[in-house]
């Protein structure tokens, strides 16, 4: 995973709540098999019009080209699981969103993609969605866990110290599972096989649930 | 031991180490694979050469692309076909047991988890899809997780998290008749707001829990997502255990004695704390329908569309008026004339047997409204032959409803099942966002006896005004 250590850029403005992963990323879109190249699927109604102008969305505007990072509001990326809304804001080039609060899944799934969500809220969302709409840059340092406004100011935001480690190091979080992990994780099954043999199916029950000759099939 | 709720228990069970720093690995015991967050977990898996550590803790199913009609033919040339045949591929490499779109066991894969007996109570469950929660109904932790985390769980069978707050919501009463499970869960979304739970591992408890069946539990599990919360779930009882008892994948003999006597000790324990606590009084409740583009945005029926001009929150007014222009709805209009142009009955809320039956007993001897275009999507081919055995297939086709083959449909629009633009839905599916069913369709959320009156009338309709008070079609 590609590491975040610090940014520096303008911040699009999106100051509407409730921004959902379909509007994120159309469900239509999620018959594509990869994960590259789905940035030009991006907030794909809210960035054209039905006849394929181009609508004045903020991320369609010059002063925002180029933004890494996205200031948006209340529950941001609720609804729909879709990976592919984190994999599309950060192939257009997002790598940080700034919002009150989070669609849950959403925010887990930017951790395995580089991408780093930030919930800040009340008086001081107000302060950074004025300064994104200003134009000027912000800066992101994970490492110091700090927003520095354009003109100046500079707070401390909070992250699981897991998460933010993660994002440093661009951790590969199965691997380390797999490394670290893989006896307790045998041991766990021996103990759960003796204890509640019912919640494993390796004895083949599935096997003959579905046989390869299909006999269920019209 | 202190006193513990359902969710801490099964939590504690599935613990297979806690991290320095506090969070936890958990144990997944079953994973439900679908064709669209699954490619890029095995490409992963593939680009790394790691190996499935468990097979027999995956079924699959292609559920959102599959089309609902023409099932006997191979699927045309384009992108959902090479999706269900990446799907067919990897399963077979990774030796994934996959049910096929034409086997009689197809189906939503909320739907077919828990006919199968592949959920179970006290399992730890998992899939690409944010309505897994629904599984939660048999008393299991089901979650929903991105694509990457499914490559977590195909290749070490666990995953890095966080205890969940918990939230207990008490049901108390009894609905009305021509009130269905659905109105409870959207009326409570429509208080609590649609991140209301976010943080949240939820119980539905009380008095109103015991009379529901476990399709009305899964109705109201899976909606839990649209309240913010990744889990929701009931406390097993008989109720559970009959549902379960013979099931192909559910223990049987002395297991199944050993397997309910321990599904009785995972009901919260009296006294234990929830971080949170809300009360609905479901006797209280009308018939829902939604209004707007999210589930929150949802009220009773013989009510009017809100008038944002009375929002004092600048940010939600700004959320209503934009919802309003997008539904093509002007404050003050009263739901019951609202004209509707399609009607679309399915879906992992509301695709299962007794959600079929009570939308028939609406329409037997109707017929859907001029102009209006209605399907029926059973959510698994065992729901449709159930449903073509007690003749309910022949009810809606004599009311002019297509009958289709299982899948998610027009709750996605990811297949052919779509709204065309502007085009306004009586849907009994979960998510009313907009382009949900289509770009620039425009979706009303409700039960499916709802959706049937809608049809019947051409507008939205309380169902009470169609079948009378006497519960017939509650």
């Amino acid at each position: 995973m590609e590491k975040f250590t610090r940014i520096t850029s303008v911040a699009a403005p999106l100051p509407e709540a409730d921004i959902d992963t379909d509007i994120i990323f159309p469900a239509r879109f999620l018959l594509l098999l990869d994960k590259a190249g789905l940035g030009k699927h991006l907030f794909f109604e809210r960035r054209y019009r039905p006849d394929g102008t181009r609508t004045d969305f903020a991320l369609n505007q010059p002063a925002f080209e180029g933004a890494k990072i996205l200031v948006a509001d209340a529950n941001f990326g609720s609804g729909s699981s879709r990976e592919q809304a984190v994999w599309a804001l950060a192939d257009f080039g997002i790598k940080c969103v700034i919002a009150p609060s989070f669609g849950e899944i959403f925010y887990n799934n930017c951790f395995k993609n580089g991408v780093l969500p930030i919930v800040v809220s009340g008086a001081r969302h107000d302060e950074v969605m004025a300064a994104a709409r200003s134009g000027g840059e912000l800066t992101i340092d994970l490492e110091a866990e700090t927003i520095r406004l354009p003109n100046g100011p500079e707070f401390g935001f909070e992250i699981d110290p897991y998460r933010r480690r993660a994002l440093l190091l661009g951790l590969d979080e199965i691997g380390s599972i797999l490394a670290d992990d893989a006896d307790d994780i045998a041991r766990f099954e021996a103990r759960q096989r003796v204890e509640s043999p019912w919640l494993q199916l390796d004895d083949g029950r599935l096997d003959r649930l579905f046989p390869q000759d299909e006999e269920h099939t019209r | 031991m202190a006193a513990r709720t359902l969710y801490e228990k099964v939590w504690d069970e599935h613990l297979v180490k806690t991290y320095d720093d506090g969070s936890s690995l958990l144990y997944i015991d079953r994973h439900l694979v679908q064709e669209v967050s699954s490619p890029q977990a095995f490409a992963g898996l593939d680009a790394e050469d790691r190996k499935l550590r468990r097979p027999a803790a995956h079924v699959a199913v292609a559920d959102h692309a599959v089309p609902t009609r023409m099932r006997h033919l191979p699927l045309p040339e384009g992108l959902a076909r090479a999706q269900v045949s990446r799907l067919e591929a990897n399963c077979e490499k990774h030796r994934i047991n996959y049910i096929g779109m034409r086997d009689d066991r197809h189906g939503i894969v909320h739907v077919i988890g828990p006919e199968l007996g592949f959920t179970l109570p006290g399992a730890t469950l998992v899939c690409g899809d944010s309505h897994t929660s629904t599984h939660g109904a048999f008393g299991a932790i089901a979650f929903g997780i991105g694509a990457s985390e499914c490559e977590c769980v195909f290749a070490t069978q666990a995953l890095r998290q966080r205890r969940q707050k918990t939230m207990r919501v008490a049901l108390s009463g009894t609905l009305r008749p021509g009130v269905a499970v659905k109105d409870i869960i959207l009326g409570l979304i429509a208080r609590i707001g649609t991140n209301g739970a976010v943080g949240h591992a939820v119980e539905y408890a009380g008095p109103g829990i015991a009379t529901l069946s476990m399709e009305a539990r899964m109705t109201l599990c899976n909606m839990s997502i649209e309240a913010g919360a990744r889990v929701g779930m009931v406390a097993p009882d008989d109720v559970t255990f009959a549902y379960l008892k013979g099931r192909p994948l559910a223990p049987a003999g002395a297991d199944w004695d050993r397997a309910v006597a321990h599904w009785k000790t995972l009901p919260t324990d009296g006294g234990a704390v929830f971080d949170r606590e809300v009360e609905l009084d479901i006797g209280a409740l009308s018939p829902q329908v939604s209004w707007g583009t999210n589930p929150g945005e949802t009220a009773a029926i013989d009510g009017q569309v809100p008038d944002p001009a009375l929002e004092a929150d600048p940010v939600k007014r700004a959320k209503m008026e934009r919802s309003l222009r997008y539904m093509g709805l002007a404050p003050g209009v009263a739901f019951k004339d609202i004209a509707i142009d399609r009607v679309f009955i399915g879906s992992c809320t509301n695709g299962r047997i007794e959600d079929l039956r009570s939308a028939a007993a609406v329409v037997a001897g109707r017929q859907i409204a001029a102009g209006v275009e209605g399907i029926v999507v059973p959510g698994s081919a065992t729901v449709r032959l159930t449903a073509e055995a007690e003749g309910l297939d022949r009810i809606f086709r004599a009311a002019g409803f297509e009958w289709r083959e299982s899948g998610c449909s027009m709750c996605v629009a990811m297949n052919d099942d779509r709204l065309s633009p502007g085009q306004r839905c009586a849907s009994t599916s979960n998510r009313n966002f907009e382009g949900r069913q289509g770009q620039g369709g425009r979706t009303h959320l409700m039960s499916p006896a709802m959706a049937a009156a809608a049809a019947v009338t051409g507008r939205l309709t309380d169902v009470r005004d169609i079948v009378g008070n006497n519960g017939a079609a509650a």
